[in-house]
């Protein structure tokens, strides 16, 4: 059924000796970029904190419970299967970092509870979770293709979670961000966010040299599998949105950034994008928290004149430049 | 190989690209459908010589940071002196996912090679993208000439 072979046998596993190396690459990109919530001070937004109303305060936990359950699920059981489905050693290696580094962002959020929130209403949003039937459903559709044996689906499944689930839950802090709220937060969710973009990028580049190799029928049958698994999720996704953040009335551009993630998380698995550019335009204040420069005009192409700007100085630190 | 210069410059939508095996700048490129050269992705390949004025497209590898932005490979390129005189312009790709980095290699090649970043785009670029493209990139070449 399956085109991937599988690991059959533990070698010593040589770094000097590379089958693909990508893997060597993405496991520099991933251990440099190494961090722990610690780093972040996270104390400096208790006022901030303070000056939301109870039912920002009690959305907010939320979402960061639901996002909980994402990094909680990859860990433990998403980098593990991937693992097992690994066609090099080194391949596996990198899940073992995904792994961690999952940990490490579940982790996160518990500092952040800790630092702002009182205990009783975190308790509260952790039982909130266990009962919430739109978290639970998208829980249940990812652990669903976890549990399959089929490596193609596990993979689509893995991207699906590390490129589209998140982004429910990362617009928040983001807003929050665009209204000089919760910075310090905002600063340590956009270091999970980098890391998610190579998650998704990895897991998914594995996925398309797998899927090479398969049948022509095998193929199709897998893209339609996964547009498919894509729209469920989709579906359940705008539930879960409303019901979090219509009280808020931001569910209208909490969609628009669903539908620009979900064409990346396309894209990432080398299918072409879903969504139509009118309904991925995001706020692009909440475009500007994830990204500075993300609006600034660098569309030389559509000639407003004033437009072209050469970059201001950065600092190349590479070695390699000889101008 | 001796080329007519003059000649080849006039060939509008030269263009000059990297793209990791991960291809996701192959597949933009690709879907713009110019003319277009890859650069090598190994180390000990032979470098391309750029011919006649091009764009450089690129994807960002930094992994949020300035170093590491810009590939090796496309350092090597420039590096020659003779391929960066031929330099027009920088498309960067890239994805928002690294912040401030995003696209980052196309502001660096930018500033050091004073040519304006023409436009970003993320992994192998929407429809929208690729339409804009192709559309600039022409109009920048009758500009050019
Ligand atoms: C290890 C790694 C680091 C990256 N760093 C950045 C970055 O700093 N800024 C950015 O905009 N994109 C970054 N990206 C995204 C890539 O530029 C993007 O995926 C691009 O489509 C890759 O092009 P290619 O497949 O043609 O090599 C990074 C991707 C990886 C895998
Ligand atoms: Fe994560
Ligand atoms: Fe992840």
């Amino acid at each position: 059924m399956t085109t991937t072979q599988r690991l059959s046998r533990v070698n010593a596993i040589n770094w000097n000796r590379l089958q693909d190396d990508k893997d060597l690459e993405v496991w520099n990109r991933l251990t440099s970029n190494f961090w722990l919530p610690e780093k972040v001070p996270l104390s400096n937004d208790i006022q901030s904190w303070n000056t939301l109303t109870q039912q920002e305060k009690q959305l907010t936990i939320r979402v960061f419970t639901g996002l909980t359950l994402l990094d909680t699920i990859q860990s433990s059981v998403g980098a593990p299967v991937l693992m097992e489905d690994a066609r090099t050693p080194h391949e596996e290696a990198v899940y073992t970092n995904i792994a961690f580094m999952e940990s490490v962002h579940a982790r996160s959020y518990s500092s952040i509870f800790s630092t702002l929130c009182a205990t009783r209403d975190v308790d509260d949003a952790f039982r909130w979770s266990e009962e919430n039937p739109t978290l639970q459903a998208k829980s249940e559709l990812i652990l669903e293709r976890y549990r399959s044996d089929d490596p193609l689906m596990r993979k689509v499944a893995s991207v699906f979670l590390e490129s589209f689930l998140f982004y429910s839950g990362f617009y928040l802090p983001m807003y929050w961000s665009s209204h000089a709220k919760l910075t310090n937060t905002a600063d340590l969710i956009r270091l999970i966010i980098r890391d998610e973009a190579v998650h998704g990028y990895y897991i998914g580049y594995k996925f398309q040299q797998a899927l090479a190799e398969a049948t022509p029928e095998r193929q199709q049958e897998v893209k339609d599998y996964a547009y498919e698994l894509l729209l469920e999720l989709y579906d359940n996704e705008v539930r879960y949105t409303e019901s979090l953040y219509d009280e808020v009335g931001l569910s209208e551009d909490v969609k628009k950034f669903l539908h620009y993630n979900a064409n990346k998380a396309l894209m990432n698995l080398g299918y072409e994008p879903l969504f139509p550019s009118s309904v991925t335009d995001v706020d692009p204040t909440i475009m500007a928290a994830l990204s500075p420069s993300a609006n600034e005009n660098h569309d030389f192409f559509s000639g407003s004149g004033s437009s072209y700007v050469i970059g201001k100085a950065i600092a190349t630190e590479d070695d390699d430049w000889a101008f | 190989m001796l080329v007519d210069a003059a000649a080849e410059t006039l060939t509008a939508g030269s263009i000059i690209y990297f793209s990791t095996k991960s291809g996701n700048t192959h597949r933009f490129v690709q879907k713009l459908g110019l003319t277009a050269q890859r650069l090598p992705l190994g180390r000990d390949e032979p470098m391309l010589q750029a011919t006649t004025p091009y764009i450089l497209i690129t994807p960002t590898y930094g992994g949020g940071e300035a170093k590491g932005a810009v590939p090796a490979q496309v350092i090597r390129f420039l590096n020659d002196e003779h391929n960066r005189r031929l330099i027009r312009g920088v498309i960067a790709a890239g994805n928002t996912n690294f912040g401030d980095a995003y696209g980052l290699a196309g502001r660096v090649i930018s500033e050091k090679c004073r040519v304006p970043l023409l436009y970003r785009f993320e992994l192998f670029g929407t429809d929208d993208d690729v339409a804009k493209v192709r559309k600039g990139v022409e109009e920048f070449w009758k500009r050019q000439i």
